[in-house]
């Protein structure tokens, strides 16, 4: 019981994550809370198993018998048996539902038909190309159910830098900016080998791989600074691949939108 | 080899094997004899991984790259991940242990193919040659353990191609092993032994060598793949000529999870033997452990996917292979109770074998417990390719084989040798490894959840303090090789005489002198049926004086 | 491995001793399971190629299916001609066992003379495009099995020559190794043909 509370509130209060900045950072944090309970009571309570073990049972000078024989038990090798299962399908089931409460679970190519035609001159499936699995929807839910519609941004990855083009704007930027609150899809592509795009604040990772252009959804929320993070090997430089990611709140990105919008008429 | 001990059949023996110290550097068919070769060559390349695992720890003690160029960092860690897997653990644990304890287990006088065997061997000290001189004749691959195409098919080719080349050759080494292993304990059986009477590191490396036999060769085909495309230019892996990079990936990790279990079923087979002798009490729920590791050599084929969670993978098959992958927590989680159980009542010597055989099953828990975590689609897609990940698996490769490698050093240097080992200088090295193995790599989870990725040679300042710690622990580590290293080398010479059967075991390779015979017995080999036969049958315990935990185990 | 001969004087410590059985041919049946595995890698990649990267309209080329035919007809009639082969060696007729063995070498042969027939009348080379590449890998690497299978053939053939030669009626573990490889090697290629020029 003490070992059962104890883990569960080393994982409710040791955090050990950074700062959360997207809408599903939360959800993220949620179930590393589960997982570190769950994964701190298993292993204090074999550590503690051993332990006492070895303390108890050790072999005394005094000592020349044997322990005793006992080959099994079946009914506690069935208890054990159970207990890991149940605990794994439980682990299983949550962690999908989460998985689906970040939007993993929505066809991908949907999204992008929604939001590609509407906002991008040249949509980026126009010969039929696969778009590859990604995370997160494109369009979240607004208060009065409607879709709220994502900023589309076109990421390419090169050895060893990003780059950021609004298609909206067609212009291209180093930086990464976003406006908070508004859902984010970025369609990403490398030119020459894969290529991650992380942000650890935002508990989101997605490869970039040439050849096939992958797709990344996501709500910022949390306005701030963070690090984009290159996290597949790419070559020497692969320490060095960082840049970074600004979550405005909507008026400044707006007003930085507008500062660098190339497009004579911005439409709505 | 069945060759007799009578004086016909000794004409039958190949009239040019050396004998005394020149055998062990010779052509030798004597099973004990390629199991120490392997054991020998693969600490050598140990003591090389770990000097390139040196290099990594200092190049990060600061955040700056500045103690090697950054292609070299990535050089360096190509070879550290190649040597330590390839020439260390997967040699050392099925090779080394295999060839010397399963003829003995099953009770014949050599391996099915005595022959092959040697030339399994013989493979690996050119192939490891020829991988660690390409680091100084052309620079060494520098694309990771895993050669991800397009990085591995367009940074220098000379050392892409020679790692291939030295990968293809131990991976030959290895399924000729598991062809020898599968032949040995399944055919080989000693008359009057039935499969469910051996012990259970037989057991484990049957599963094992079923992993080998079936995933190797597709590592190999997906190398001469990667290798025409190198140097042919054709694009299986190229994109630019219509190829798909993420199909190297399936292929790859096709191999590379079942590889993982190669590496540790074999130990989990070694912790097996070890801990009913020195608890002696017999292995707790033996048929289950048997029927786990057949799980797991069956889920573990059924996983791989669970490494490209990020690569764009369709997501049914995420979830399915995020279920698959806790799975395994099940069978294993079996073995784990059961040696817990094992451990419960008995009467434990605390030795140094023990001690790192309780440190594995501490270390393995926590590596297993992230590994599971991992399995998550959303937790890994935080931490994948992270510092959590590095954590997770040096938890289990380090924490456990290495672990459960010294520890069989520790349990069977009497029988190589018929010398005891120092008990004091091996406590010393398990204090030493163990405090210095959790400083190294505990904090390295967190460094991955805080956002700092593996394969870098620069990182954020934020970060240095923790990589400092982390690399006084590697330092710790080096050191603690010292105390072992004299132990060995020490002892061969001065230590206390052992006796053939020193702990009273009751398996086969006890039943004989220390150190054994040519042909492993005088006379006819002994029949075990119950290799874990220790103990004071419960019905003869005095009920009075036994406590109530000791009842407890014994499900009265 | 002349351990493995059988020796009367064992009999006395025969309980460990298995100098009567034979474990060689389970030790290469063990082997082509792992040879089969390079395969199925193989064959898998090419139909995830072949799902996922479909080929730019202009290099679609069909393939000419006599010639393939005809290699698969040689192929099949050789592996009952290896068939014979063994059986006339269990009888202890070498000299016939020999023929039927020069018989099947020879269209195994065949088949690697059609075969490259083929290769130099394919419109594409071999980097070309991605079906074109993993064309020639499967069939080069198969290719390279039935070389490999012709010459331990030869190898065979030459050692029954004299009745007292390596491979007789009592010791017919290398042909029944070679035969065992050449049925798998034909075996392999049907399922190369399914899917390289059926699908
Ligand atoms: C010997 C080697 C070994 C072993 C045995 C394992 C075992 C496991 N591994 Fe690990 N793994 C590696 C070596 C190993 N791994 C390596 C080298 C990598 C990185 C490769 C690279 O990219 O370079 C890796 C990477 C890796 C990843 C990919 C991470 C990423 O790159 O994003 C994942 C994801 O699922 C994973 C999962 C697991 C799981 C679930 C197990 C399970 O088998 C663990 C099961 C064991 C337990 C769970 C503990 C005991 C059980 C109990 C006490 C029962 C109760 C427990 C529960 C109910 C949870 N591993
Ligand atoms: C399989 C076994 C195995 C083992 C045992 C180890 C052991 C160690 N590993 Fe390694 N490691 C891997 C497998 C292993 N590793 C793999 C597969 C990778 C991934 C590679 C990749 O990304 O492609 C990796 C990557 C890896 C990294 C990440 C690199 C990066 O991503 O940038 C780090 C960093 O800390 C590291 C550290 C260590 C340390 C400190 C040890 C220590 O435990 C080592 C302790 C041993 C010693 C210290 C030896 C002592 C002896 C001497 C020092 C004597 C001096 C030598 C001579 C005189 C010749 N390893
Ligand atoms: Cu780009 Cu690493
Ligand atoms: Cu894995």
């Amino acid at each position: 019981m003490i070992l059962v509370l104890g883990g569960l509130w080393i994982g409710q209060n040791v955090n050990l994550l950074p700062a959360d900045a997207s809408a599903n950072a939360p959800v993220y944090d949620e179930l590393f809370r589960v997982l570190f309970s769950i994964g701190t009571i298993l292993f204090i309570g074999i550590v503690g198993l051993v332990i006492f073990s070895l303390i108890r049972f050790r072999r005394r000078p005094s000592q020349r018998g044997d322990g005793l024989a006992i080959e099994g038990n079946l009914p506690l090798e069935i208890f054990w048996t159970a207990v890991p299962a149940i605990v794994v399908l439980f682990v299983g089931l949550y962690s999908y539902d989460i998985y689906d409460r970040m939007g993993g679970m929505t066809p991908l190519n949907h999204g992008m038909d929604h939001s590609a035609p509407m906002h991008d001159p040249s949509p980026p499936d126009e010969n039929g190309e696969r778009v590859w699995g990604g995370i997160g929807t494109s369009s979240i839910q607004a208060k009065d159910g409607g879709a709220i519609a994502a900023v589309p941004i076109e990421v390419t990855a090169m050895q060893f830098a990003f780059l950021f083009r609004y298609p909206q704007g067609d212009f291209i930027s180093g930086e990464l900016h976003v406006p908070a609150g508004k859902p984010v899809s970025l369609r990403m592509e490398a030119k020459d080998v894969i290529h991650a795009f992380w942000v650890p604040e935002f508990r989101l990772k997605q490869d970039v791989i040439p050849g096939q252009p992958t797709v990344l959804n996501f709500t910022p929320t949390r306005p701030g600074t963070y690090p984009i993070v290159c996290a597949e090997l790419c070559g020497p430089y692969h320490g060095g691949m960082r840049s970074s990611v600004v979550v405005d709140d909507p008026e400044s990105y707006e007003a930085w939108f507008n500062a660098n919008n190339t497009l004579e008429v911005a439409d709505a | 080899m069945t060759v007799s001990l009578t004086p016909q059949g000794e004409q039958h023996r190949p009239s040019l094997q050396p004998t005394g110290w020149l055998r062990y550097f010779s052509f030798s068919v004597d099973h004990k004899v390629i199991g120490l070769q392997y054991l020998v060559c693969g600490f050598l390349f140990y003591l090389i991984g770990g000097a390139l695992a040196g290099a990594i720890r200092t190049e990060l003690v600061s955040p700056m790259s500045d103690f090697m160029p950054r292609d070299v960092y990535n050089q360096v860690l190509t070879l550290h991940g190649t040597v330590m897997i390839f020439l260390w653990i997967v040699p050392v644990v099925n090779g080394a242990f295999g060839n010397y304890l399963i003829p003995f287990y099953v009770g014949a006088r050599d391996m099915a193919f005595p022959r092959l065997n040697a030339v399994a061997f013989w493979l690996i000290p050119p192939a490891g040659l020829l991988l660690i001189s390409s680091y100084f004749i052309t620079g060494a691959a520098q694309s990771g353990w895993t050669a991800y195409p397009p990085l591995s098919t367009t940074t220098a080719a000379s050392g892409q191609v020679i790692w291939i080349l030295s990968v293809l050759l131990l991976g030959g080494s290895s399924i000729f092993g598991g062809i020898n292993f599968i032949a040995t304990v399944l055919k080989l059986r000693r008359p009057g032994l039935k499969l469910m009477q051996l012990p259970m590191y037989c057991w484990a490396m049957l599963g094992t060598s079923i992993l080998v036999v079936l995933s190797t060769p597709v590592l190999a085909g997906t190398l001469i793949l990667l290798s025409f495309d190198i140097v042919a230019h054709t694009g299986f892996f190229n994109p630019g000529l219509g190829g798909n990079v993420v199909v190297y990936q399936h292929l790859f990790w096709f191999y590379s999870h079942p590889a993982v279990y190669i590496m540790v079923l074999p130990a989990f087979g070694l912790v097996s033997e070890i801990l009913p002798v020195h608890c002696r009490k017999p292995l707790f729920g033996y048929a289950t452990m048997v029927y786990s590791i057949m799980a797991i050599v069956v889920l573990g084929l059924v996983v791989w996917a669970h490494h490209m969670f990020t690569s764009g993978t369709p997501p049914w098959m995420r979830l399915f292979f995020t279920i698959a992958t806790a799975f395994i927590a099940v069978p294993t989680g079996i073995k784990f109770f059961n040696w817990l159980a094992t451990l419960w009542g008995g009467r434990i010597a605390l030795n140094s074998a023990v001690l790192f055989s309780c440190g594995f099953i501490i270390n393995f828990v926590l590596g297993g417990i992230t590994g599971v975590a991992l399995a998550q689609v959303p937790f890994d897609v935080h931490v994948h390719d992270t510092y959590f990940v590095v954590a997770h698996f040096h938890y289990i490769v380090y924490g456990g084989t290495v672990f459960v490698i010294f520890a069989s050093i520790y349990h069977w240097y009497p029988k190589v040798t018929g010398r005891m080992l120092n008990e004091t200088l091996g406590r010393l090295h398990f204090l030493l490894t163990f405090i210095g193995f959790n400083l190294c790599f505990a904090p390295q989870h967190w460094l991955g959840l805080n956002g700092m990725p593996r394969r870098v040679a620069e990182y954020d300042p934020q970060f240095a303090f923790i990589n400092q710690l982390s690399s006084a622990g590697a330092l710790l580590m080096a050191i603690s090789t010292l105390p072992f290293l004299w132990n060995v080398v020490d002892s061969a010479f001065r230590g206390e005489i052992a006796g053939d059967n020193p702990w009273n075991a009751l398996t086969p390779e006890w039943l004989t002198s220390s150190p054994p015979p040519v042909e492993n017995w005088e006379g006819e080999a002994p029949l075990v049926h119950e290799p874990y036969g220790y103990g004071v049958p419960i019905d003869q315990i005095d009920l009075a004086a036994a406590s109530g935990s000791d009842l407890w185990s014994s499900g009265k | 491995m002349t351990s493995l001969k059988p020796s009367s004087t064992d009999v006395a410590s025969s309980a460990t001793d298995h100098a009567h059985q034979d474990h060689r041919m389970f030790g290469v049946a063990t082997f082509l399971v792992a040879d089969a595995m390079t395969f199925a890698g193989f064959f898998a990649a090419y139909l995830t190629f072949h799902a996922v990267n479909p080929l730019q309209p202009d290099a679609i080329y069909e393939l000419e299916l006599p010639l393939p035919i005809l290699n698969t007809v040689l192929l099949l009639v050789s592996s009952a001609t290896f068939h014979k082969a063994g059986q006339n060696l269990r009888k202890g007729a070498n000299q016939v066992c020999r023929q039927w063995l020069m018989l099947t070498a020879v269209l195994g042969l065949a088949f690697l003379v059609s075969q490259m027939v083929e290769y130099f009348t394919l419109p594409f080379g071999l980097t070309d495009n991605l079906f074109a590449s993993t064309f020639y890998a499967l069939t080069g690497f198969h290719g390279l099995h039935v070389t490999l299978g012709a010459l331990m053939i030869l190898i065979v053939w030459w050692q029954c020559r004299t009745p007292a030669g390596r491979v007789t009626s009592e010791n017919q573990f290398p042909l029944e190794a070679v035969e065992l490889y050449w049925h798998f090697v034909d075996g392999i290629w049907v399922v190369l043909f399914l899917i390289l020029y059926l699908i």
